[in-house]
Parts: C-alpha cells; structure tokens; sequence
C-alpha cells in the first residue's frame, strides 16, 4: 500500500484524485457524494455574481462508439452565493480531510474580489482556484479567459487575492493562448501558490447536417464553448510539461484535461502536475471511477517499490526539452513480427502513400503473403506501428549509431564556424 | 478388457485439451471496451456470488489486471473455475443489457482472461485476517467448503478443511472433464486458499478415518460440506457386470489416471440427461467411443443439462434417445456387457419434482448392442454422514437457518448437502456463495455470543 497524500503548493489531500470546477461540484450534494466515493478532492463550481444558463448546453464527439470529446456552454454556479457557501462549510465538516478548493471569478474590481475572497474563506476552504479561464459566456464581461490571455491582468488580479488570502491560492489558465507558460509566469509574478491547468479550448462540436444548425443550438443558435474529454489530453499533457520546465514558473502545479484513468494520472503527474483534476470522465460515468483510479495507482507504486506517490513528480520533465536539442544521430527503423502479423496490409498503404515507400508485400517460401521493412529506406517515422492493429506486432528498434549525439543547434553551430 | 477402441496416445492427449480457447489480448480489450460500465448493472444481480462485473472488466480495460483478478475473485473464491463451466447465458451474460441492442458482452471469457492472468503471473490475492482465537473445521473441501475457509481465514478463524480424496478442489478437480475445466485451474484455487494459512488435511474421510464426535469436540465451528454421493443404483438386472460405470468415477478415471488405460468400447449408452451425463457422454467419444447414446426417461423439455452443454454434446456427434428407460442389462459368458435391454416412456401428470411423471409404455421392449452402460441419473445424499452427526434432514438434505446454521448450533453447512429437491442443476457458484454465507453465519454467532459474554 503506498502513500497517496499529495501536498499542492499547501494545500494537503488524501489522494492525487480532484474533481475540477465544473457540473459534477455544483451542490454540496454532490460534492459529499464524491468523497463518499474516494475523491481525495473538489474544486467547487465557479462562485461568482449570478448568471443565468440555456438549456441544451452540452455535446459529445463520438468515435466508433466511445465519446472522446465533449463541449459545453455553461457558465460558472447559478446558485446563489449564500447557498453555496453554507454547503460548503457543511461538506467541509463532514469532511474535514478532504480537499475543498472555491474556485472564483469577479469583474475586474478589487475591492469586489478582496469582499468575495473574504467571504469565502470564511466557511474554511482549504485554498482558492482564480478562474482565468472560462472561454464563453463571462469572457465577453471582462472575466474568464478575457483575464487568462493577458499576463499583465492574470498578475494584477492574482496580486488582488493574495493582498487577503489567507489559503494557497491556484490561478487557472487558459490553453486558448499563444504561449501559456507567459501567463503562468505572470501568476508566479502575481504571488500564487500554484497553478492549474487546462481550462476548456474553445470550440464548436459540429454542425447538423440536415437542419444547418450549429451542435449544441439553443432555439436555433449556436455559439462557441469549451472542449474537453480525452481527445485534448495531449494539448493539456503538453502545457503543462512546458510549465514544469520553465525555470520562471517553477510553482505546483495541478494537471487538469482529458484524465480519464489511473494511467493518465501517473502520465500527468511525471510530466510534473502534484495533483490532477477531473471532470468530463466522472459526467459520462458516474463518482465510482475513482476506486479503480486509487487502486490501479496504487498497484503501479507497489509493483515498483514506490513509496510516496509525490516520488514520482515531475520525473519525466527533464526529458522534456526543445526539437532543438533532439538527437538527429538517433535512429529506430520499424520491424514487423510475422508471427503475430494479421496480413491487414494497413501498415504498407500507410507507408506507401503517406510516408517513405518502404514497407513491402512479398510472398514467403510457403505461399503466404509476408510484410516486411526495408530497414535502409525506412526513416523511423512510427506511422506503421501507429496504424497496427495488434499490440507489439510492429515495434521500433533502435539501431546503434557509429555517430556520437548531433542536435540542431550543434549542427547548425559546426556550419556557421565552417564558413 | 474387449473392445478397445483404437486411439493414438497423442490424439488421447490432444482430446482431453481445453476445447474453449481463451481470449487473445485485442479480443479482450475490444470486449472490454465495449462494455457499458452499466450502474446498478443486471449482470451483478444474475451473478449469484454477486461479482462486481463492470468493475472487473474496466480493470481489464485500464489495464489494472490485478485489480480485475482480486474483484472477482473476493467475491468468488471459485472465480477461475467458474469463468469456464457457469451458464453465462442464464446468468450474467443472459442478464447484459446489451441482448436488447447488440450482443451481450462475453462475461465468462473476460472473467477467465482475468483470472488466467493472476494464475500465469502467480499473484497472490488476498492476505489472512489478524488471529480471533477461534478455529474451523470444514468437512470437503469443494467449492463450497473452500469459500467457507477461505472467508473464514480473511476473518481472523484458524482453518482445517478435511478432505477424503488425494487433492482439495471437489467436483472442480475430479468431476468436471478436463477439456472444459483443467486440474490445474482448480488446483490454483485451492492453493490461493492454503496461502491463506488454511490447514487441508488430505486422504483422510470424515466418519471413516477420524469419528465425527472428535472433530465436534475439538474444533469452535464446524462447516459440512460434504457435497453428494456416488451415482445411485438403476435397481435393474445386470447391474453388477464388467463395463455398467458411475458417471462421476469414469469423468475422475479421466483427470487421475493415464488416459492411455481408459476405454468404455465403441458403443455406449449413458442413462441420464444432466451435465454430468453429458460430460460422461463426450468422454466416452473423446475416448474413442463410435457410437454414443444418451438415454433420458422424459424429452429435451425436461433435459436438466445446460443449453451450451446439449448444444455441445451435439456437436460431439452424441446421440439423444427420449422417452427410454433401461430394464435390463445383458451380459456375455464372461460377465461382459453386451446388450441393454429398455422400455419406451410417455410423460403423465406431473410427480413431486413438478415435472411430468414418466410411465412405461407396456410391451414397447427393445434391445440395443452395447459395450458399456454408464449411469448417470444424480447422486445420492451421504446420509449415514449426516446421521451420525446427528442433523436434522429432509430425505438427506440438511436442514439450515438464513445462518446456514444447522440443528447442531456449532454445525453450518453449504453446498450439495443442502441442494433441495427440483429440477435445477446445483451450480458450481451456487456453492460457492453458499460456502461465504455459512462463514458469515458463523462469524454472526461468534460476533453475537461475543457481545452476550461481555453485556
């Protein structure tokens, strides 16, 4: 059994395994339900001055039956403050160790940010997420992610908070932006704890191709909302790898987009998140997800002699670099093994069309089609082994290099002295 | 013996091999996948040791394999051996909510997957619970007497299970045949409960070896889970010649002695319409048996055999004979069986098991060349076991509480010995849930008398 506890940038949880601000922390309700069930943590649903939501606010992308992206348009809570507020000094009662994070948005007013914070904390939140995120619906109020594409007002709004916080404060950024690692550095400048990252992308799920009408349509219209789901987990993976590399962030940072499993979560947490945040996987099935979350986590500590799951923070990140510094001497070629090749043929059109020409159908001695590589041709590019269907029939093998390592910017740097 | 059927040694081999492959990996992690992660999920209440399946099988899919073996395994200690013989298709899979809108997801073969894998990657799953005091004899050491111990030992009760055979696992280990169910795979099972630090004492028969009374005395609590008998006799003339066999013997003959010594003729009949009849049939066609009859006294309508089963033994090229009944058996000058002489039936009102009574047709008498009659028409109940306990039974059936607890407070039984009267095949997991819940009942009377002692 390993040690799950996790500690982001002072605030401390059972367990890696949050829910982000979103529907699933709308109501203490729910919130009870999720620690009931084994979530180390919530961040509650957006407080902020009252909105009013549309129906129909929801849309999923499906891929041969499973969905894989999901979007909405709503906004932060419709609840009343007080409502709010009294459910979660109850939920935090109840459970006094778990992890109780308010996330918050304000118009750019201090003093109306200094009354909320104050307010909030009062119920005894264990830290506070500033939502510089939300992409649709706020942004065009000056809040969300009208705060999260400009450094200057991500560190002027945080520098607000933390003139009264009295808990750790996690600023959330937007990934709809050039460079995020230039508003997390803004947060770092503005006084936060850590941050967290991704919100929603912006995006419009599809489009009906029979009534013309944008997917989600409320009464007919459409307008654009936040994407989330598996299928933005590389974007999300990536931000936040960039953020743990960059020696001017250097805060904890609280991975968030598209986690789905126990597997996800370690990928997340290597690339250098503390701690994770889930939403669209506990919509579409439901708080139970986490058992297998904490187990499979679980297992995969014990099964290397892991100790403490905050060991393996941000072990990945030093590989983590710039194309610039990749190794141009370092060469794989694709191998195919004929005992578990299917004969689909998928790899060779692949390659043919698409890539280097060097995969060939060829008839072995016994008559059967074989598929084999022509290793001096091939330049390594993985798309075969991407387009195979059977696990480990078509691996990529390193060849030993007769060269010492070349990157780019050595190569670069031996052609300018030549001349 | 005469009338050897000639089999190669290697084709012997090859038809005592498992017949249902397992799943290969992208077959189970497409199958997996498919899986809706139902919530309140039917499969769950079809399965009658309650297995959390969505659970196992998402496992399977996120790649947490342990995790998959340990959930179905907790709630069957049995899980390996009934992923292989359950009816999953008037269980679990029968149950699946996709039989209204595709097809349902393929439980049994996910469950052996799973289970296959623990067995490969010898993992252990579950650890002994910390010392009560309190010590447990289990008499038979089947499904059902291993899901007691098993549960038992999780609870803190020091275990013995007594068993009368060579090896622990029961039916699993010597009465199922060995291309649907191997050795190995129940064999596995009994030594995940052994890890546990349960005692099994083996070769040694209760009422026989050691008196009852010593093993009342000795121990706190005592599970009977003794299971059924040997096959009754037919009561016909020529019952005691060279070739009439015990279904149940014949199918242990095949998983215990070299099969190269085995062989029931080229023509058999096998009386009976149950699993185990089916599983005598296919042997004796796997043994090299041309002709092979199943004889029932009523027709397919009240055939106790699984669907797949029949649908298998059909496949296997065994005959079905209704409406017969044996009359005689007809030796040879050398005490040989050479014919079976039978009478035609017609179904009447029904009789005490609710089915329709099977009366002779008068005069309808025929004979038919045979080379071996094997019986195959239940077991019968070990009432002189019970007896000498001294338990109240109903015609050899133990009588218990919701407890599982029997006229002896300090007695619980489970499994065969309690399986009542009807027309149902007593399952494999059937016994095993039966094995849990004798080991929670012991546990509740513990717990209780604990709770009068300090009061």
């Amino acid at each position: 059994m390993a040690d799950l506890r996790i500690n982001l940038g002072g605030i401390q949880a059972p367990n890696p395994f949050w829910l982000a601000s979103a529907p699933p922390t709308n109501t203490g309700y729910q919130v009870e339900r999720a620690f009931e069930a084994g979530w180390g943590g919530a961040v509650w649903k957006t407080l902020g001055d009252p909105i009013i939501n549309v129906t129909s606010r929801f849309a999923g992308l499906k891929y041969n039956g499973q969905t894989i992206g999901f979007n909405n348009v709503e906004l932060i809570t419709d609840r009343p403050l007080e409502v709010n507020l009294k459910e979660m000094k109850e939920v935090k009662r109840k459970f006094p160790n778990h992890a109780l994070v308010a996330s918050l948005m304000m118009e750019p007013n201090r003093e109306r940010w200094h009354e909320l914070v104050k307010a909030v904390e009062d119920v005894g939140v264990d830290g506070l997420e500033l939502n510089f995120g939300c992409p649709h619906g706020m942004a065009e109020r000056g809040m969300g992610s009208a705060v999260g594409q400009h450094p200057e007002l991500v560190q002027l709004q945080t520098e607000w908070v933390k003139e009264v916080a009295q808990t750790p404060v996690i600023v959330k950024l937007t990934p709809n932006i050039t460079d995020i690692r230039y508003t997390a550095r803004a947060a770092k400048q503005g006084g936060a704890d850590a941050i967290s990252m991704i919100n929603t992308i912006n995006s419009l799920m599809g489009v009906d191709i029979d009534t013309w009408n944008p997917i989600p349509h409320i009464d007919g219209k459409g307008a654009h909302g936040g994407y989330c789901g598996p299928a933005v987990k590389p974007i999300a993976l990536n931000m936040v790898a960039e953020c743990a590399r960059d020696p001017q962030v250097n805060l904890p940072i609280s991975g968030i987009g598209g986690i789905s499993n126990w597997r996800d979560a370690v990928e997340f947490m290597l690339m250098g998140s503390s701690g994770i945040q889930v939403c669209t996987a506990a919509m579409l099935y439901g708080f139970r997800i986490v058992e297998d979350m904490i187990e499979g986590l679980n297992n995969y500590l014990d099964e290397r002699g892991i100790e403490s799951v905050m060991e393996i923070v941000g072990k990945s990140v030093p590989r983590y670099s710039e194309w610039g510094n990749l190794n141009l001497n370092y060469k794989v070629v694709a191998r195919i093994d004929e005992e578990s090749c299917i004969n689909c043929n998928r790899c060779h059109i692949a390659c043919e069309d698409t890539s280097h020409q060097c995969i060939d159908i060829i008839q072995a001695e016994d008559g059967r089609e074989k598929l084999t590589v022509r290793e001096e041709d091939c330049v390594g590019c993985n798309l075969c082994s991407i387009v195979c269907p059977i696990e480990d029939c078509i691996t990529m093998i390193e060849i030993p290099s007769n060269q010492p390592p070349l990157t780019w910017r050595e190569h670069t740097a031996l052609m300018n002295s030549a001349q | 013996m005469n009338h050897h059927a000639s089999i190669s040694t290697e084709k012997l081999k090859r038809n005592f091999q498992e017949v249902v492959p397992g799943l290969r990996e992208k077959d189970a992690m497409d199958e997996a996948t498919r899986c809706l992660y139902c919530y309140d999920a039917p499969c769950i209440k079809a399965c009658p040791t309650g297995i959390n399946i969505p659970s196992f099988i998402k496992k399977i899919a996120s790649g947490n394999m342990k995790g998959s073996a340990r959930v179905i395994m907790e709630a069957n200690p049995v899980g390996a051996s009934c992923a292989r013989v359950c009816p999953t298709s008037e269980l679990c899979e029968g149950a699946c909510v996709l039989n209204h809108a595709s097809s349902p997801i393929m439980i049994g073969q996910l469950q052996r997957y799973a289970t296959d894998w623990a067995m490969k990657n010898r993992v252990t799953l579950f650890e002994k619970g910390e010392s009560n005091g309190k010590t447990a004899a289990v008499i038979g050491g089947g499904p059902a007497g291993l899901s007691a111990a098993r549960e038992l030992a999780r609870l803190g009760y020091k275990v013995t299970i007594y068993e009368s055979k060579a090896q622990a696992g029961g039916l699993n280990t010597y009465g199922i045949v060995s291309f649907r169910l191997p050795q190995q795979v129940a064999l596995w099972e009994v030594e995940q409960v052994e890890k546990l630090g349960v005692t099994i004492l083996t070769n040694i028969t209760v009422g026989k070896d050691i008196q009852v009374d010593e093993i009342v005395n000795e121990y706190d609590y005592i599970v009977l889970a003794v299971g059924l008998g040997k096959v009754p006799s037919l009561g016909i003339e020529g019952e005691e010649l060279d070739g009439v066999y015990d279904a149940i013997q014949l199918v242990e003959d095949t998983k215990t002695r070299p099969l190269e010594t085995l062989s029931v003729g080229k023509r058999v009949v096998v009386i009976g319409a149950g699993n185990t009849a089916i599983d005598a049939a296919t042997c004796s066609r796997r043994l090299g048996a041309e002709r092979v009859t199943m004889m029932y006294r009523r027709t397919e309508n009240e055939m106790t055999a699984y669907d797949f089963e029949y649908e298998f033994a059909k496949q296997e090229g065994v005959e079905f004979r209704w409406l017969v009944t044996p009359k005689r058996i007809i030796g040879d000058e050398n005490g040989r069986v050479k014919a079976l002489e039978c009478v035609r039936m017609e179904l009447g009102q029904p009789d005490e098991s609710g089915r329709p009574r099977p009366i002779t047709v008068e005069g309808s008498e025929f004979t038919v060349e045979v080379d071996s009659v094997i019986k195959a028409i239940g077991q019968n109940k070990l009432l002189p076991l019970i007896e000498a306990i001294g338990l109240e039974h109903v015609q050899g059936v133990v009588k218990v509480n919701d407890n599982h607890q029997t006229s002896n407070p300090k007695v619980f039984a489970a499994g065969d010995c309690i399986f009542g009267l009807g027309n149902a095949e007593a399952m494999v997991v059937d016994a095993a849930e039966q094995g849990k819940k004798a080991a929670y009942g012991i546990h509740n009377v513990y717990l209780s008398t604990k709770k009068e002692a300090t009061a």
